[in-house]
């Protein structure tokens, strides 16, 4: 149904349309100081003029980002396979990642730094460490909820662990695999810009608290807008993907158009 | 050709001696029995029980449930182990996995992301020598075996559906092609059309019988369904409650290929009447009866 789809993308725009020009018109009727809430238009001033400066931070930030999410993913996946395999492996580690993924990431940027020194080590290391764990629980879900009978048909047949993991497994935890990973893009992200802010002369993270150390408040918003942009656009990239592989898991809406 | 009690005759149900079978043994459960779980937690599944199936027999397990029908059903597919007792399929004990097992439950479980072809093809990647052969023959052989298989069971044409443009009877079906396609000299039913409604499960008696007729498995069905039992089975086996053990086991000699509308003769109803008296007094009094 393209109408409805349509229409929906509109109404997406509209909002975002509107959200922007009324900030615009309640800095300008209250007369809003630039130093507390600088106005839209400002702030995409600041950027268009200062965006020579700010492109290796975002590259920076951007490097940062995939190091750790990429880490997280290959850490996440190895845990969640063993965790969801092995029903002992769940029970016994459990508890100690739930106990590491409870505790506040911004806690553990200061030991990074301690051990590594500041920059771009301790950046990756937050992003991995906040990222990992959407994908570690949803790998482990998505393996332990394969049917009993499904794998009774394969063991009957001589499968081995390795057979029923390959073949039903892994394609049935795709689509748990590639939500995590939205969520876990958004939270590398967040992870690097952290640590960015703490202890780093480089990145997105470092540019805003210079910023607004020294009062360039236009800027500040800047950074946050383009990271909102990196964002979204990564989230898009993921979402793209995860149609495109695990289509099958969202067929009811292709039930209707067909 | 293997060895096959001679349907051909018709005539009343007689009670078997299942001591005398002179064709090739194909399951044999020697004094097997099953506990779940250990000390006071210990649920007994199944009491001592013997079964001996001919190769090509077709045997319809029946009981209350709960009984351990599907207990038997494990011990044979190796998925549980005996906790006494030992059970040899093919005169090998069946720690030794070679042997060629179809399984159909009454959950289909084709998996969403495959087409039915696919699915059906998923013990080919699993058995050999179909496995290694699986990357070169996908496409063409092992492609047309899948669709020959759904032709007989009336899905020619489905073979590039996806699961869910297909009713539960038609996955049915796939799951019977599925359990089929790798040529297992057994077949291990639970309950296979326990889900569906009435008339599409006098439908599917007939395909399978058609395909037992055509493939000749050794075939283990459970079903709670007494007209099923008489409809398809060669014989077949009367369980008591929990812990189950077998309480009466008789041949079923309705001549080959049986009708629906066979199962309405006084003949066939009386046997339902007789299999029902024993389950009823199977779940009134499960430690009495004759094993």
């Amino acid at each position: 149904m393209p109408e409805i789809d349509f229409r929906q993308k509109a109404w997406s725009a509209g909002l975002i349309v509107l959200f922007f020009v009324g900030w615009e018109l309640f800095c300008l009727i209250t007369g809003m100081s630039d130093l507390v809430l600088p106005r839209p238009s400002q702030i995409i001033a600041t950027l268009v003029t200062r965006f020579p400066v700010l492109w290796p931070h975002i590259i920076q930030t951007l490097a940062t980002t995939m190091a750790g999410f990429v880490l997280g993913v290959a850490l996440g996946v190895v845990l969640g396979a063993v965790i969801g395999v092995s029903r002992t492996a769940y029970d016994t580690a459990y508890p100690l990642l739930v106990g590491f993924s409870s505790i506040p990431k911004v806690a553990l940027v200061p030991i990074f730094v301690l051990w590594f020194g500041s920059g771009t080590v301790p950046a990756v290391l937050t992003s991995l460490s906040i990222c990992f764990f959407p994908i570690v629980v949803n790998i482990a879900t998505g393996l332990a909820t394969t049917e009993p009978e499904m794998e009774d048909v394969l063991k009957a047949l001589g499968a081995t662990k390795f057979d029923i993991l390959w073949n039903v497994g892994l394609p049935r935890t795709m689509p748990f695999f590639f939500a995590s990973l939205k969520v876990a893009i958004s939270y590398a992200f967040v992870g690097a810009v952290l640590s960015e802010t703490v202890a780093s002369n480089r990145g997105i993270g470092n540019v805003m608290m210079t910023a607004s150390s020294n009062f360039n408040v236009p800027l500040v918003f800047a950074g946050l807008f383009v990271l909102a942009g990196l964002g979204v656009a990564l989230y898009a990239v993921f979402a793209i993907i995860e149609k495109r592989v695990t289509g099958w898991a969202t067929r009811k809406n292709d039930l209707i158009t067909t | 050709m293997r060895m096959q009690p001679n349907p051909a005759f018709s005539g009343s149900p007689v009670p078997s001696d299942s001591g005398s079978e002179s064709a090739k043994v194909a399951i044999e459960l020697s004094d097997v029995s099953v506990t779940f779980g250990r000390g006071e937690r210990a649920v007994p599944a199944l009491s001592t029980t013997t079964l001996r199936v001919a190769d090509g027999e077709f045997v319809a397990l029946v009981g209350p449930s709960g009984c351990g029908k599907s207990t038997i059903l494990r011990l044979v597919a190796g998925l549980v182990q005996p906790s006494t007792g030992v059970v040899i399929l093919g005169g090998r004990e069946v720690a030794a996995k070679a042997l060629r097992i179809g399984m159909a439950f009454q959950n289909p479980t084709m998996l969403p992301w495959m087409t039915i072809e696919q699915n059906i093809m998923l013990p080919l990647k699993i058995v050999e020598p179909y496995r290694s052969q699986f990357r070169k023959l996908k496409r063409t052989a092992f492609r047309d075996k899948a669709n020959a298989l759904l032709e007989q069971v009336g899905l020619k044409g489905f073979g590039r559906r996806f699961p869910w443009q297909l009713s539960g009877g038609m996955l049915q079906r796939a799951n019977l092609c599925r359990a089929l396609i790798h040529e297992p000299r057994m077949l291990l039913l639970d309950e296979p059309f326990g889900a569906l409604d009435q008339f599409t499960r006098e439908e599917l008696w007939s395909i399978l019988q058609d395909l037992w007729i055509l493939h000749r498995p050794t075939v283990l069905l459970v079903t709670h369904d007494l007209r099923e039992a008489g409809f398809l089975g060669s014989r077949i086996c009367v369980m008591s409650a929990r812990p189950g053990r077998i309480l009466d086991d008789r041949r079923v000699t309705f001549s080959r290929p049986r009708t629906v509308a066979m199962t309405f003769e006084p003949d066939f109803v009386a046997l339902n009447q007789r299999l029902r008296e024993f389950i009823v007094d199977a779940r009134t009094a499960p430690a009495e009866g004759a094993a």
